[in-house]
């Protein structure tokens, strides 16, 4: 999987370090300016969001100049980290631990081998199809009935968001697109940049000018001015990056309303586990955004749609 | 060498999220008394207090299940330096109580679980009178409630491939044997302590 290094990208990873550069800016001054403790503590959970941007934009960087492999084994330690938070606020039994132990040690690294190896005909299926029978099976035969349809289809929900979904995000690297031949490296920058930034838009016009509650008993953040504001921002700006993938500036702009429509739901969905199980965050592990489940739940949701829509009608 | 690579391992392994609840680590005596539900209890413990602290503390484990093979053996008495005790059958010479005073010294600190053998079920075993007597023969030392939590998700009794969730310890407010306290009354203070860092 080599990619090619192109002007477009160098526009695209430059455009996203001076939109941090500046950010961090934005970030400083408003930290000298804000007073008061509610004002001062969103300022440092701003802050701390933009250090923790920097990091994974610099890992996300690291990932894509090493070609397709570096990808490949980003998303696979992602999906392992985030499969990781989702079991561990997902009650399972001890008749369950054999499984779960293939599905740590053996699915996930397999998908993300078939994934790396273009295998899309056995990749798209494995995990809805064999891991699916296979895994009840092995619970099963452990002996403990107690619950056993719950379990069985949280450690089936665990396995398609935490690591089929993600995995389709590399995935965008396989696919034969006419004339965008080894540029698909911007694809996949173009996909997680939309959906991360309407994530952010979301956040900043929640911030600014957030009243009416979407759903007030899922997350109280989501409001319909930062649905709106976000959706539209992260539409104009995958819009305006359309000479970076093989849409046209028309498709481009549906294809990123599609990502920020798909990505906004699965914030949704997955805050409403999280208050389903009683906690704010997935885990700890990145400063000011909680564990790698709440970074990347609008990636799990939007990533296999974007793939399929590019692949049926591009491909 | 191989310290570093059991606490990296370890720390991987058990994901653990490192609470100071109840006070900050130092390098004071100290005896933390842990709810016990895998065999990578003490490991986990162990490996989560800062190095300086880490140097003099002691996990206090079952000699019958360490000396079976020369791997367990290896790491107990060159890489834990585990004080191991003997629990099913203690005589006058080969007295955990004894062996566990002699351990603490002037300087160490000591890991254990009251509960003696790991549980399966949800709710902790009544605490073994050995706390108590330490408590009364050891004023000078602190005890400290420690809470493991999920840990027994990610290696169960009987299982010896383990699952990387994460887990928890937390270190509570040290607590004191009170004048003239009753044995039970203290084993029931000192398990509630433990409990009540699920809370905290």
């Amino acid at each position: 999987m080599n990619l090619k290094l192109d002007k477009q990208t160098f526009w695209l990873v430059g455009g996203v370090l001076a939109l941090l550069v500046v950010s961090s800016l934005i970030g400083w001054v408003l930290s000298l300016r804000t007073a008061g403790d509610q004002g001062r503590a969103t300022i440092q959970n701003l802050n701390a969001r933009i250090r923790a941007w920097w990091m994974m934009v610099a890992i996300f960087g690291l990932a894509m100049a090493t070609g397709g492999i570096g990808s490949v084994v980003l998303f696979g330690l992602t999906s392992f980290m985030a499969l990781r938070e989702f079991i561990t606020l997902t009650p399972t039994r001890y008749g369950d631990h054999r499984s779960l132990f293939w599905v740590f040690f053996i699915i996930l690294p397999l998908q993300y081998y078939l994934i790396a190896i273009k295998w899309y005909g056995l990749f798209s299926i494995m995990i809805p199809v064999y891991a699916f029978l296979l895994l009840p099976i092995r619970s099963a035969a452990a002996g403990d009935c107690e619950k056993f349809l719950e379990r069985t289809a949280k450690i089936q929900w665990a396995l398609m968001i935490c690591v089929y979904c993600i995995s389709y995000v590399p995935a965008l690297l396989s696919l034969d697109i006419p004339g965008y031949a080894g540029q698909n490296g911007k694809l996949m920058f173009y996909f997680v940049l939309v959906a991360q930034i309407s994530d952010v838009f979301q956040y900043v016009w929640g911030k600014i000018l957030g009243r009416h509650k979407i759903a007030p008993t899922v997350s109280p953040n989501k409001t319909w001015e930062g649905f709106i504001g976000g959706i539209a921002c992260a539409t104009l700006i995958g819009a305006g990056l359309w000479w970076a993938t093989p849409f046209t500036p028309w498709q481009s702009a549906g294809m990123s309303l599609a990502i920020t429509f798909m990505g906004f739901g699965g914030g949704l969905v997955m805050s409403a586990i999280k208050r389903d199980r009683g906690v704010k965050d997935y885990g700890n592990l990145i400063q000011g955004h909680g564990g790698v489940m709440d970074r990347i739940d609008s990636l799990c949701f939007a990533a296999p749609v974007f793939f399929h829509l590019t692949r049926f009608f591009f491909t | 060498m191989t310290r570093t690579l059991l606490v990296v391992l370890s720390k991987l392994v058990s994901g653990a999220n490192i609470r100071w609840v109840g006070c900050a680590p130092d390098v004071r005596q100290r005896i933390y008394f842990a709810n016990h539900t895998s065999n990578l209890d003490a490991l986990v413990i162990w490996a989560s207090l800062p190095s300086l602290v880490r140097e003099l503390t002691r996990p206090v484990a079952a000699r019958d299940y360490w000396i079976k093979d020369p791997l367990r053996r290896h790491l107990a008495n060159k890489v834990l330096h585990a004080v191991l005790i003997e629990r099913k059958k203690p005589t006058v010479h080969d007295n955990p109580l004894a062996d566990m005073l002699a351990a603490l010294g002037d300087r160490h600190s000591l890991i254990i679980f009251p509960e003696g053998g790991r549980q399966t079920a949800t709710e902790m075993m009544p605490f073994k009178a050995g706390l108590f007597h330490l408590a009364k023969d050891r004023p000078d030392v602190e005890f400290v409630p420690v809470l493991i939590d999920n840990l027994n998700r990610i290696l169960p009794k009987g299982e010896f491939l383990p699952v990387p969730l994460l887990s928890s310890v937390s270190f509570g407010a040290p607590i004191k044997l009170e004048a003239g306290e009753e044995k039970t009354r203290f084993l029931e203070r000192a398990q509630a302590a433990v409990k009540a860092l699920r809370q905290s």
